[in-house]
């Protein structure tokens, strides 16, 4: 049985997919993606699907999931390297991967999971002052 | 007698072919200016030779035999180059009914003393290049079918240009009506594009497109989420005023698609996202 690999790389998930999915294989990437998330505490996971030919709508809607599970764990997903074969389906197909960051390659899609957790961290030291300030 | 026809008619090649090249020449649409009188006259030649040569009593009436194809080559090869050459479908027409003319004189004066003989044989020979006549225009129609085919492609290859505005921001002006097909290209070019620049902008310009309506504006949303998808921004520029008004009176959402009036202010946008700035130089600095 074929396995996903997925590496973890600092407080990002890489998920580098090499093969064609099958939906079984696509469900158990789920499944271990939102494990590892949950394990790792991960910020941001990292989907490459630059090798990906093949697209059908239940695919669209696993990437969909995986997106929307990693948001209520708390990081976010960028899928990268999307072939124009590809989008173009998932658009004929009516999936228009809403709530999904893309980016065109993996080094923007590493620029801009940083960014995005940069910002967030912004976000919580303002509120950590915020609150050090009532505290005085 | 039907024999001595086509007997005849090789044996009077020479008299037809001159008969024939006088009711060419003193016809008022002969197109000097498309085809010299060598080039018609060699054409000529080489189609009586073709129809001569391979004429016998078998075949006579009979156009489905396999005789006749080079006859109908030749002339389907006449009629195509005609077509590519522009000329009119009468005067491709009338290129082979001045033959028939041709060929009926000479029948006329070989039978005198027989007018049933001459009205059957004639008859055949009407039947035979009448024949013809039609190939010469399904060729001929086929010939300007294939030119409109052809311009066909070509428009949709031209008006369809991805420019690479600057370093990761592309440009797509698209120029005419958006249909299906239209879409499909233009999307296929822009995100190939997109990949082999690595291009993180992409402005597609509607100033050219003369109307938008639902069907035009759901093909301009599918190109911007599959920009989107490819992780790319998509800009839409160059929206009239109208169009805006035909857009909001369509009840089209457009709102979580990035619009802007001109070209200009998209590039300027993009400047921004990129966090590029353009400066106005010192006009003491020298360049």
């Amino acid at each position: 049985m074929d396995k996903i690999p997925i590496l973890r790389m600092g407080a990002f998930l890489l998920v580098t997919i090499q093969v064609d999915l099958y939906d079984r294989l696509a469900l158990n990437l789920e499944a271990d993606l939102v494990k590892m998330v949950n394990k790792t505490n991960a910020k941001g996971v990292l989907i490459d699907i630059s090798a990906v030919s093949i697209v059908d709508s239940f695919m669209g809607r696993i990437i969909g999931n995986i997106a929307s599970m990693s948001k209520i764990l708390d990081a976010e997903t960028v899928v990268v390297g999307m072939q124009p074969a590809v989008a173009i389906t998932l658009i004929e197909l009516g999936l228009p991967l809403k709530g999904v960051h893309t980016a065109l390659d993996m080094e923007k899609g590493m620029n801009m999971l940083k960014s995005m957790i940069d910002s967030n961290e912004e976000d919580t030291d303002e509120d950590q002052t915020d609150y050090d300030l009532i505290a005085e | 007698m039907s024999l001595k026809t086509h007997q005849l008619l090789k044996n009077k090649k020479k008299t037809i072919l001159e008969l024939w090249m006088k009711n060419q020449l003193a016809d008022e649409s002969l197109r000097e200016d498309l085809i010299s009188n060598d080039e018609l006259r060699s054409q000529s030649e080489e189609l009586i030779d073709a129809l001569v040569s391979n004429l016998s009593l078998e075949n006579f009436t009979n156009l489905e035999s396999d005789e006749w194809s080079p006859v109908i080559e030749i002339l389907g090869g006449i009629s195509i180059t005609r077509a590519r050459q522009g000329f009119s479908p009468r005067e491709t027409g009338n290129f082979v009914f001045s033959l028939k003319e041709a060929i009926l004189d000479v029948l006329q004066q070989e039978v005198t003393n027989d007018p049933a003989k001459l009205f059957s044989e004639s008859m055949k020979v009407n039947r035979i290049m009448d024949s013809l006549s039609v190939v010469t225009f399904e060729t001929f129609i086929k010939g300007r079918e294939e030119v409109i085919l052809r311009q066909t492609d070509e428009i949709t290859e031209i008006s369809t240009p991805v420019i690479r505005v600057w370093e990761g921001i592309l440009a797509l002006p698209i120029i005419g009506t958006l249909d299906s097909a239209r879409t499909q290209i233009v999307m296929e070019n822009l995100l190939q594009e997109i990949v082999e620049t690595g291009s993180s902008i992409a402005i597609l310009d509607i100033s050219g497109v003369p109307a938008v309506d639902s069907l035009v504006a759901q093909h301009l949303i599918k190109t911007v989420s599959a920009t989107r998808l490819m992780g790319a921004e998509c800009i839409i520029s160059g929206i009239r005023p109208e169009i805006a008004q035909t857009v909001v009176h369509l009840g089209i959402d457009l709102s979580n698609i990035i619009t802007k009036a001109t070209l200009a202010s998209a590039l300027a946008y993009s400047f921004k996202v990129m966090r590029l700035e353009v400066k106005k130089i010192s006009t003491l600095t020298k360049l």
